[in-house]
């Protein structure tokens, strides 16, 4: 039992104990979550400390079989790709507990117990290395989101919660298709096997079946990120969802999609994904653009960060379908700088809601008056979401575009457009929430940050800047993996046709 | 063959479950006018003895496993398998209907006799050998589930489910009698490992066994409510009393399964290409038209009708791989829903009140503030039958496209897998009703769970766990017995 299993532990013995205590300890639940949370983040720091750079595939390595027949391992590990986004759901969930400390009155016990159960399943899904206990863990996390929209969220949560919950199953159940497809060619879930069968030309796919995986595949991770023309469950689901949720959501769930096709779409289907690539960059850079120009009219704060999300998850997109190792790395990169700055978004936007119980923008004005670190951290979270340099977005989609030119140059001209567009969204944000005329209503509902609130914050703007000054403490770890799987690519189209011309003419003798 | 009419111990071991459970059921009706005023809850008692015994029973007969009374009935690994579900379906439904019966004031002795003698009619099913042996245990098993589908006497709607069901299903056996009846007048045998043999030694014209095939999937496809022949199902299920609604969706089903997996497994299987299509078609049919028809009840009896169908469905996809490993796919998927499906019910028993008033959707509002344990349980059952991971439904789901997919069904798994994400929806509805709605008049005055109801939450409930977290001990025992005959 190495940390990485503690890890996974952690979180799902605490589900089970929070179940057992009496429902009105409720305070001593709130604290129980966040020990077993803030333990759990603990340990996988241990895991940073322990993960070695350099060292090429995974670390923290458990193979033991789950079930015997068809055989099904307890298979995890991590490498650079997943090690980061780790972290990244184990130090959101303490600040998530935290949040909901006070705006979470009513089924405090069940609340609190699947934030718990969310945080098993995000830590499963990064570290499974078993095609099978990954779709296990894919739809573990399912469950927990989708009770947290339908109980504690806000008017249409029922019908964000239902739409939430039908389009990632109707992704995933192809998923799990292409999944069997996979066993039944190569006897085997084992991830990194079916990998070596793939490049050894044991498994052989032919065009159509590579495409129809791919696809497969594609779609299901394509919702979940969520790719124009798939995003529409993202707004209702982020709206009605509590802050926590949303932040949640935002922060670690969107980043399965795009986890999934970096470390399943483009090693598993190198050919597909580059012959599929050009329409993809192309939904990629119209949700850029789409995402941010609708972001720009939404009069609700809620709804303007959920568009911005697809918008920035349109860079993800765009990074991962260059191809090019500075894409890749800039998109692993925004998938943690976008859970760092969308998450910081949403707590900040769950303050103001908090105080004045509206999430529309018309309903503010002048708040900077009433209270000024509050906006201050607002301010900071705003540019680091715009992307400007020093803070940690500015990096990542540096790194994108400038692989996306590599490939296209005008590439990067369309989705440069996203850039600035965000700085218009944000900033007239910013403006009409912040600054101008102080009403009497916000002044009355406005005091400023609490101790709890500052220890939500302060973690995350920590983040933003650690990550835009100095991003070697990360990309290193981040890259290795990367130019594996580009390598992997690589390689295999070349054996691949060989290995079919051998079979040819083995037929033919 | 030189007859032997003095029937072996060993025989007699291998007929024990029958035995058993014939005898309970006869001693209950000698105990009736002793004890039905006084203890009328000893009837139940001793149904779960008689079962329990039953199911000792079924694993000493396994023990001396091979054919019986010559070759009328065969006790191999499958037949065990399915014995053991009917029995433990049996003890469920006892366990539901304590608190039913009692709420309804009605008589409980006749209750579980015919009860017991429903489950001694599928155990002989799913032993036999002999498509006449088959007829028989059918007939034993359904007149059984007809009379108890009309128990109420008085209730209007337990007696139109009960003729309902009567009309249809003895014309579904007559239909199975007429496939029979060909099939003896094409070889002269009616035990099932001597018909592949015969019809092609005899080189008999395809279309007539193709005739004789049909009748036969006709007659079937009525007991397990496949499509198109699924009509009967809503109307029974929501009129029939909820304890044996929730008995007529699993075991007489499980056992029509068995069955059908045994005959077209042995006797048809040479001519499998030419029924594989209608198999493929009546699960696609029962699939889609169970999980939509499903989207619009609101009836809580009748959507778990519909659900039925599509279960059956799923089922059908895994017969339609003609493979072992679609025999053993079944054979779990039926253990697995069998459990999540009596799971349901009891809630449903649970919440409708005397007279089954609340059958309605939203009745469950709140639900899961009221009474969270009950809620709790609800949701892994639903959540199984959706199909989500950890639970039983799920790699129920699983080895059943396992299946497919290995034998070439491709388009029959990704339209099947739709399906079961169509059947998320209504799902969810309860789920939704149950959480996020505030509680309304029913689940406020909702009496507590009786022991009853909550030992047939919980089992199932462990059962669902197991067979979810687990599932490689059953399936290994599936997949040993699904070679027929070993």
């Amino acid at each position: 039992m190495n940390l990485l299993d503690l890890l996974i532990a952690i979180p799902a013995i605490g589900f089970l104990i929070v179940l057992l205590i009496p429902r009105p300890m409720e305070n001593f639940i709130r604290l129980f979550t966040l020990g077993f949370s803030l333990l759990t983040f603990v340990v996988s720091l241990g895991m940073v400390v322990g993960f070695q750079n350099g060292q090429a595939g995974q670390q923290f390595v458990t193979n033991v079989v789950w079930i015997q027949n068809p055989e099904i391992h307890y298979h995890v590990g991590i490498d650079g790709l997943s090690l980061w986004l780790i972290i990244l759901s184990t130090f959101l969930t303490p600040i998530a507990i935290l949040l909901s400390w006070n705006s979470i009155k009513e089924r405090v016990k069940e609340y609190f117990a699947l934030l718990l159960l969310l945080e098993f399943g995000l830590v499963g899904v990064f570290a499974a290395w078993d095609l099978f206990l990954f779709y296990v863990f894919w739809e573990v996390v399912l469950v927990p989101m989708y009770f947290m929209i339908g109980i504690w969220g806000h008017d249409r949560r029922i019908y964000a919660a239902v739409k939430f919950f039908l389009y990632t199953m109707a992704g995933s159940v192809l998923m799990l298709a292409g999944i069997i497809f996979l066993y039944l060619q190569g006897g085997t879930f084992d991830y990194a096997s079916i990998l070596d069968q793939l490049s050894s030309g044991k498994i052989v796919l032919n065009h159509l079946q590579e495409t129809l995986l791919f696809l497969a595949f594609f779609l299901a991770f394509a919702i979940k990120v969520p790719l124009f023309p798939l995003h529409t469950w993202l707004p209702d689901a982020h709206v009605e969802a509590p802050t926590a949720g949303s932040l949640m959501l935002a922060s670690v769930m969107l980043k399965m999609g795009t986890y999934g096709l970096v470390r399943f779409c483009l090693p598993m289907f190198p050919t597909a994904a580059r012959e599929n690539a050009p329409w993809i960059v192309i939904l990629a850079i119209i949700g850029i653009v789409y995402g941010a120009l609708v972001a720009m009219v939404q009069p609700n704060m809620k709804k303007l960060v959920a568009y911005s999300s697809v918008s920035h998850l349109g860079f993800v997109v765009l990074g991962i379908f260059s191809f090019t190792q500075m894409g890749l790395d800039g998109a692993v990169y925004q998938m943690l700088n976008h859970g760092i700055s969308t998450g910081a978004l949403f707590l900040l936007v769950g303050f103001l809601y908090e105080r004045r119980h509206s999430l529309e923008i018309a309903d503010y004005g002048g708040v900077a008056t009433a209270a000024p670190w509050l906006s201050t951290l607002f301010l900071i979270t705003t540019l680091a979401s715009i992307g400007l340099p020093t803070l940690n977005n500015f990096i990542g989609e540096f790194l994108v575009l400038q692989g996306a030119a590599q490939v296209h140059f005008s590439w990067s001209i369309f989705a440069s457009l996203g850039v600035i567009l965000s700085a218009c969204y944000m900033l007239w944000m910013y403006q009409r929430v912040f600054f101008g005329e102080l009403s009497d209503e916000v002044r009355h509902h406005m005091p400023e940050l609490n101790a709890r609130e500052w220890a939500c914050a302060i973690p995350l703007v920590v983040m933003m800047v650690w990550m835009g000054m100095y991003s070697q403490s990360f990309l290193p770890a981040v890259s290795e993996t990367n130019a594996k799987i580009l390598d992997q690519g690589k390689m295999t189209a070349p054996v691949r046709a060989m290995a079919q011309v051998n079979g040819g003419n083995a037929n033919a003798r | 063959m030189p007859a032997n009419f003095t029937p072996s111990s060993d025989d007699l071991l291998r007929f024990a479950p029958e035995m058993i459970l014939s005898a309970a059921g006869t001693l209950l009706m000698v105990l009736d006018p002793f004890f039905a005023k006084k203890m009328p809850k000893l009837f139940g008692h001793l149904s779960i003895v008689a079962f329990i015994l039953a199911i000792f029973g079924a694993l000493g007969a396994n023990s001396v496993a091979g054919p019986a009374f010559s070759n009328l009935l065969i006790v191999d690994g499958f037949a065990t398998f399915f014995r053991i579900l009917v029995m433990i379906i049996g003890i469920l439904t006892v366990l539901l209907s304590y608190r039913y019966l009692d709420r309804e004031l009605s008589e409980t002795s006749e209750y579980h006799a015919l009860l017991l003698f429903s489950v001694v009619g599928q155990s002989l099913m799913v032993a036999s050998n002999d498509l006449i042996m088959i007829f028989i245990g059918l007939e034993i098993s359904s007149i059984a589930t007809y009379i108890l589908a009309g128990y109420l006497r008085d209730d209007k709607r337990n007696n139109e489910a009960a003729l309902k069901y009567f009309l249809l299903g003895s014309f579904a056996t007559g239909f199975l009698l007429y496939g029979v009846a060909i099939v003896y007048g094409l070889t002269g045998t009616t035990k099932l490992n001597e018909i592949p043999g015969l019809l092609a030694s005899q080189g008999t014209s395809p279309l007539v066994i193709g005739v004789a095939t049909a009748m036969i999937l006709v007659g079937l496809g009525f007991k397990i409510s496949g499509a198109p022949f699924q009509m009967w199902a809503p109307d029974v299920y929501q009129g029939a009393p909820a304890p044996v609604s929730a008995f007529m969706a699993t075991a007489p089903k499980a056992a029509a399964f068995a069955i059908l997996i045994r005959i077209f497994m042995t006797s048809f299987q040479p001519s499998a290409s030419g029924w594989e299509p209608f198999i493929w078609i009546s699960a696609l049919l029962s699939m889609t038209l169970g999980n939509f028809a499903a989207l619009t009840q609101n009836n809580l009896k009748r959507m778990l009708a519909y659900s039925s169908i599509a279960h059956a469905g799923y089922l059908l996809v895994a017969v339609a791989a003609r493979s072992e490993f679609g025999t053993a796919a079944a054979m779990f998927y039926l253990a697995a829903y069998a459990l999540m499906n009596i799971g349901a019910f009891a809630v449903v028993i649970h919440i409708s009140g005397k007279g089954e008033r609340h059958l309605r959707i939203e009745d469950l509002a709140g639900l899961g503030q009221k009474q969270p344990v009950t809620a709790a349980l609800l949701t892994i059952f639903l959540l199984s039958l959706i199909g989500v991971p950890l639970t039983g439904g799920f790699f129920g789901k699983f080895y059943i496209f396992h299946a497919a997919l290995k034998s070439n069904l491709v388009w029959l798994s990704v339209l099947g897998l739709l399906n079961s994400a169509v059947a998320a929806y209504y799902y969810l509805r309860l789920l939704v009703v149950m959480y996020m709605h505030e509680p309304g008049d029913v689940t406020r005055s909702l009496e507590p769970l009786t022991p009853g109801l909550g030992a047939a939450l919980v089992l199932p409930a462990i059962g669902t766990f197991f067979l979810g977290v687990m599932p490689g001990v059953v399936l290994t025992f599936a997949r040993n017995s699904s070679l027929l005959g070993k």
